[in-house]
């Protein structure tokens, strides 16, 4: 079988190199794909869209429903990774719990139907296998967490004039959400941001994304026909489509955001929303 | 030589890298028994591909696609063409990029789950354990 595959691979990879001959050289401006469509997009994007940045008028405006597809695929991800973990299975009572004592490390355990401590109390539910969080780690993160989402906020905000935009600022601050998770457990992440609000805020980045492109159908516009939506916010055409893509960018953002938390929450506790890894 | 280097090696070189990644990406994905292992195969897979949908969008002296202000003035902006590269393969590939970690995400829940069905995630083993 490894032999057999590897001649493929030879061979196929043979055949490819060969065909590059017939291929434009690298970096040359007259090649095929720079000459058709291109142009039109480096000349044509502050005219009809005010976007200097054309990455990102091509994403949110030229190929919009591309986008708001990409999006829904990055959605069903999420909603994959939760069903096929098994989501649904809801904690017995009849188990032993831990719970800690946050400023003196003393830990309780509470028998099966035992009275356990209020959530609001100093106390912290803790798995058997929980090991002390690093002082100096777990420190470094929360004074890193609240800058790193800041700056994701502004690769959200500020994807019109330099590179950035819904996905990447996305990205970022579900990063932020992660490192929370890694340095202290899941269970800290869980308290903050639950597992609902994640999904609802996965599937309301769709809704907001499909929801502004329709809009647009009852102010007599195309579908993500961004510039009859001027008359709502009080901007002339040009600039209405700049600031639709803004708020596309928005719901992209707050979907990758919500689904890779999502993706890392299940993977990560096998779908059981302890500890984690 | 010398005209081999030039119209052959270092106009095409590029090209080869990629069709090398993608091809150790596809022998890992058929090769391998270990699913993790053929998961990161897709991915070197995944990478190759965007690397050469970038390398399309390349222009020899160009810059990025975000659109210089002219200096002096507010809002002339330079029109060159052939001064910025093209952007459309960036945008495909922006969007490969997270469909990419959905996709990884997906298949290392499956995997979780295959494992924890028959406590291994070598494909014979599986497939045995299958047949009985």
């Amino acid at each position: 079988m490894k032999k057999l595959a590897s001649v493929t691979i030879l061979l196929l990879g043979i055949m490819l190199i060969a065909i590059t001959a017939e291929f434009p050289r690298w970096g040359d401006p007259q090649s095929p794909a720079s000459t058709y469509l291109s142009p039109h997009f480096i000349e044509k994007t502050i005219e009809e869209t005010s976007v200097p940045n054309i990455v990102t008028a091509v994403l949110g405006d030229y190929r919009g429903y591309d986008t708001m597809f990409e999006t829904t695929v990055v959605f069903c991800a999420g909603a994959a990774c939760f069903f096929i973990l098994g989501a649904f299975r809801r904690e017995d009572d009849d188990q032993i719990r831990y719970f800690r004592h946050k400023d003196t490390g003393v830990v309780l355990k509470v028998k099966p139907n035992g009275t356990r401590p209020n959530s609001r109390s100093d106390f912290e539910r803790i798995d058997p296998t929980w090991t002390p969080y690093d002082f100096i780690v777990s420190r470094v993160a929360s004074l890193m967490i609240p800058f790193i989402q800041l700056f994701g906020l502004y690769v959200v905000a500020h994807g019109h004039h330099s590179p950035g935009g819904g996905f990447q600022g996305g990205v970022i601050l579900a990063a932020g959400f992660l490192l929370l998770a890694l340095s202290h457990n899941l269970r800290t992440l869980s308290a903050r941001v639950s597992n609902k609000t994640l999904g609802l805020m996965s599937a309301s980045g769709v809704l907001i994304y499909a929801g502004w492109g329709a809009l647009a159908l009852l102010f007599g516009g195309n579908f993500l026909d961004y510039s009859v939506l001027g008359v709502l916010l009080g901007l002339d055409p040009i600039a209405a489509r700049s600031m639709g893509i803004l708020i596309v960018e928005i719901g992209v953002a707050l979907t990758v955001m919500s689904t890779m938390v999502i993706i890392y929450n299940n993977v990560a506790s096998v779908g059981a929303y302890d500890e984690g890894l | 030589m010398m005209e081999f280097l030039e119209t052959v090696l270092t106009a095409k070189y590029n090209y080869w890298i990629y069709i090398i990644l993608m091809m150790i990406g596809i022998w890992a994905m058929i090769a391998k028994v270990n699913l993790i292992k053929k998961i990161i195969g897709m991915n070197i897979f995944q990478t190759a591909i965007i690397l050469f949908y970038v390398s399309i969008g390349a222009k020899k002296g160009g810059t990025i696609p975000i659109l210089e202000h002219a200096p002096g003035h507010g809002h002339d902006y330079i029109m060159d063409a052939d001064k910025y590269i093209n952007p459309l393969p960036h945008v495909l590939m922006l969007t490969a990029i997270v469909v990419s970690v959905a996709t990884l995400g997906v298949a290392l829940a499956l995997a979780l789950k295959v494992y924890r069905e028959h406590q291994t995630l070598d494909e014979d083993e599986i497939l045995s354990h299958l047949s009985e």
